[in-house]
């Protein structure tokens, strides 16, 4: 594909959400240094849903993930551009402090991370930085509470003091979307949550997600187009660096409408 | 007449080698198949040439002069073959001498010029033996090999195991090295404990070493006590320490953390310079810049601080050991993986809480290998303290003060004319074996620690 045709290229579908709207992003561009790797993106995150990312490797989708928790700003080369709201602030106008912003958009990554501590220092973590408790007893029962959405807590409450990476890997991952539902946040960002993963395990992630929507807003980066099929209400899909085409996830995969979408949903690119 | 033998062998190696290169090029043509490269056979032929030929030579360097020296004391008259092995040793160096045309003691003695004559005779008739057996010996091993070429032949897993075999061999001589350190002074200091009880060095308290020149002479029994010297060490390193960790680390953090590319591009070869420094020139430092400083300030403050105090040489040796931390903390930090700090950051913490509550305890196993490592470093550390510190064995903690270190006790007991079979000379050794334990003792439990880190992420 040659980037001509991307010459005042306009996003297919529908970028809005049915549900209420917890973030919106406005004409995002994210460059590294002179390279441009996202192009004019719209779009928005409702809450109670899921929002699944695919496309081709190297499409921008992750940098895409990583522009709503800042996270890209740990990169010197990298600016980013347009407007992204949380709710009513834009964060990146300074409105909102990088560290309160990442306490409401929590972040769970492609490999499991727990910190080289305990299953039970590794979910205190965020609440303790952020003061979110002020009681000895309060931190355990938000741990507790943490791991049981995690659906962690019955395989670990006995060890809760052992080191969090000696659980399996798909344990690891459940303890780090635990810490990351322990700080409260309105939107939980994974970048491939399940790739790491063998299929037990990610069934047992997907299962959680389901219900882990209900109380939050998810944007999920797949490559996995049956998980994005099984797991999300709405996908996006991206194409160097251009968000192609939005719309109800079973839009997107039985009728879609642009020419790059049909060719990677029928694995004719990618 | 090695030089030549070597020049020969070689120019024999290189032609095998092509000989051997352009047969096997034949026989891949003959049959259309050869199952290694050409060159393999090249090396495979010219190996079996070489490795024959020099182990004949080894051999001969090892065992040859002693095989002559004992054929030698044989034609000597009987009176001489019965002297103490001390005396036999001078008449046959002097023997020795006058073959090479010195000109020694007793060169009046027909006997002793008649032996010089025979020594001369055995000599050429070994090397003649040794000269043409290897090159005969590696041209009948070399044909035995270049028969066995062929075109099925696998010369290339030969020079495979013949590689291992080198590697090993070089890894060999590097522990057979420092066996032969440790045995040599292992024995020196047995010989020291012949005299002095192994628990008077270990425990006691005063260090004196002076011996009786004659009968009767007062005050020089000589105490063997180490312990002023080991109090002494372990305080300027922990003075050294207390500089060095916390710079370094604090340096390290800054470089591996907060500093972007272009401070880090100047800082870090700045920090290599330091440690690229001679240690005489640290030394220089402390006698006559830092010593004199301390000494002011001490005054100052109403303090006598002496010129060769601990304080002084535990700073500047601090500053040697600051950039040894600081790489080595810069190395293991940058190693905690960036899928940490991610995930820090992704919960909202800050970058000096990232570091404090994630990546230090993260990386403290391998921060304190690094530190255990300067430590050793300081223990052992001689040319600082023999400029700066302290000689007379003082068992003291107060930094002011000087003290004295094992190191520079074995520099002073070794350096100008002495004889080596007084304890005193003996103690040098008997401190440098301890020394040696003790920093072995160190290094074994830092290398541990790093170890036990690496598995973790790795």
């Amino acid at each position: 594909m040659s980037n001509n045709e991307f010459n005042n290229f306009k996003t297919v579908g529908n970028t809005k959400t049915s549900n209420e709207v917890v973030m919106s992003v406005e004409n995002c561009n994210v460059f590294y240094g002179d390279n441009q790797a996202l192009n004019n993106i719209n779009i928005d995150v409702g809450r109670s849903e899921v929002l699944a990312l695919i496309g081709p490797s190297g499409c921008g989708k992750s940098t895409f993930l990583r522009c709503l928790n800042r996270l890209n700003d740990t990169i010197d080369s990298c600016k980013v551009t347009g407007k992204i709201h949380l709710e009513e602030e834009d964060i990146y106008s300074g409105e909102i402090d990088v560290v309160m912003l990442r306490a409401r958009v929590g972040m769970v990554f492609q490999k499991p991370n727990p910190f080289p501590k305990s299953i039970y220092e590794n979910v205190a973590y965020g609440p303790k930085i952020h003061g979110i408790t002020t009681s000895k007893q309060e931190l355990d029962e938000l741990v507790e509470v943490s791991l049981e959405k995690a659906g962690l807590l019955d395989e670990v409450k006995d060890r809760i003091h052992t080191p969090g990476t000696s659980l399996s890997g798909g344990q690891q991952q459940r303890l780090c979307i635990a810490r990351a539902i322990a700080i409260k946040p309105d939107v939980i960002l994974m970048d491939e949550p399940c790739s790491a993963l063998d299929p037990i395990a990610t069934e047992k992630i997907e299962d959680l997600i389901n219900e882990l929507k209900e109380n939050y807003a998810i944007v999920m980066v797949t490559h996995s187009m049956s998980q994005a099929a099984r797991v999300s209400q709405r996908a996006a899909y991206f194409h160097l660096g251009h968000l192609v085409e939005v719309g109800d996830t079973k839009k997107i995969f039985n009728n879609p409408e642009h020419e790059l979408t049909k060719n990677y949903i029928s694995g004719r690119t990618g | 007449m090695f030089s030549y033998l070597f020049v020969i062998l070689m120019v024999f190696a290189i032609f095998i080698y092509f000989y051997a290169k352009k047969y096997s090029i034949t026989i891949r043509n003959q049959s259309g198949y050869l199952h290694s490269l050409p060159q393999y056979y090249g090396f495979y032929a010219s190996l079996w040439f070489l490795i024959p030929s020099l182990i004949i030579i080894s051999l001969y360097l090892i065992f040859a002069e002693s095989f002559i020296t004992s054929t030698l004391i044989n034609t000597l008259p009987n009176d001489i073959k019965t002297l103490s092995s001390a005396e036999l040793n001078l008449v046959l160096n002097d023997i020795k001498n006058l073959a090479v045309g010195n000109i020694a003691n007793s060169s009046s003695f027909t006997e002793i010029t008649e032996a010089a004559n025979f020594y001369n005779k055995q000599n050429q008739l070994i090397d003649k033996v040794v000269f043409y057996s290897s090159l005969i010996i590696g041209l009948l091993t070399f044909t035995y090999a270049f028969k066995t070429i062929s075109s099925s032949y696998r010369a290339r897993n030969f020079i495979e195991s013949a590689i291992h075999v080198l590697l090993f061999g070089s890894a060999l001589i590097a522990i057979f090295v420092t066996a032969g350190i440790l045995l040599s002074v292992l024995f020196e200091a047995l010989r020291f404990f012949e005299v002095i009880s192994f628990s008077d060095f270990l425990f006691g308290l005063s260090w004196s070493p002076q011996m009786a020149i004659r009968e009767g002479q007062i005050g020089s029994s000589g105490l063997f006590g180490a312990v002023p010297l080991f109090a002494g060490t372990i305080l300027i390193s922990l003075i050294a320490l207390l500089l060095a960790v916390p710079i370094g680390l604090l340096t390290a953090i800054y470089l591996s953390e907060y500093a972007d590319i272009k401070v880090r591009a100047i800082i870090k070869p700045i920090l290599e310079i330091l440690s690229g420094i001679p240690t005489v020139v640290y030394g220089f430092f402390a006698v006559v810049t830092v010593a004199p400083f301390i000494r002011n300030i001490g005054s100052m403050l109403g303090l006598d601080i002496a010129s060769e105090s601990a304080l002084g040489v535990g700073l500047v040796m601090g500053i040697m050991i600051i950039p040894l931390i600081s790489s080595l903390s810069d190395d293991v930090i940058s190693s905690v993986p960036q899928s940490m700090r991610e995930g820090s950051y992704g919960l909202g913490a800050t970058k000096s809480e990232t570091i404090k509550k994630v990546i230090l305890p993260a990386a403290l196993p391998g921060i304190i290998g690094g530190i255990l490592l300067a430590a050793s470093r300081a223990i052992g550390e001689t040319m600082i303290v023999v400029m700066a510190a302290g000689l007379s064995a003082k068992l003291s903690f107060n930094p002011i003060e000087a003290v004295t270190t094992v190191t520079v006790q074995i520099v002073t007991l070794l350096t100008g004319d002495q004889e080596f079979d007084s304890p005193k000379t003996l103690a040098a050794f008997a401190l440098g074996l301890t020394l040696f334990v003790f920093t072995l003792f160190l290094n074994f439990i830092a290398l541990k620690i790093v170890r036990k880190y690496r598995e973790q992420y790795e």
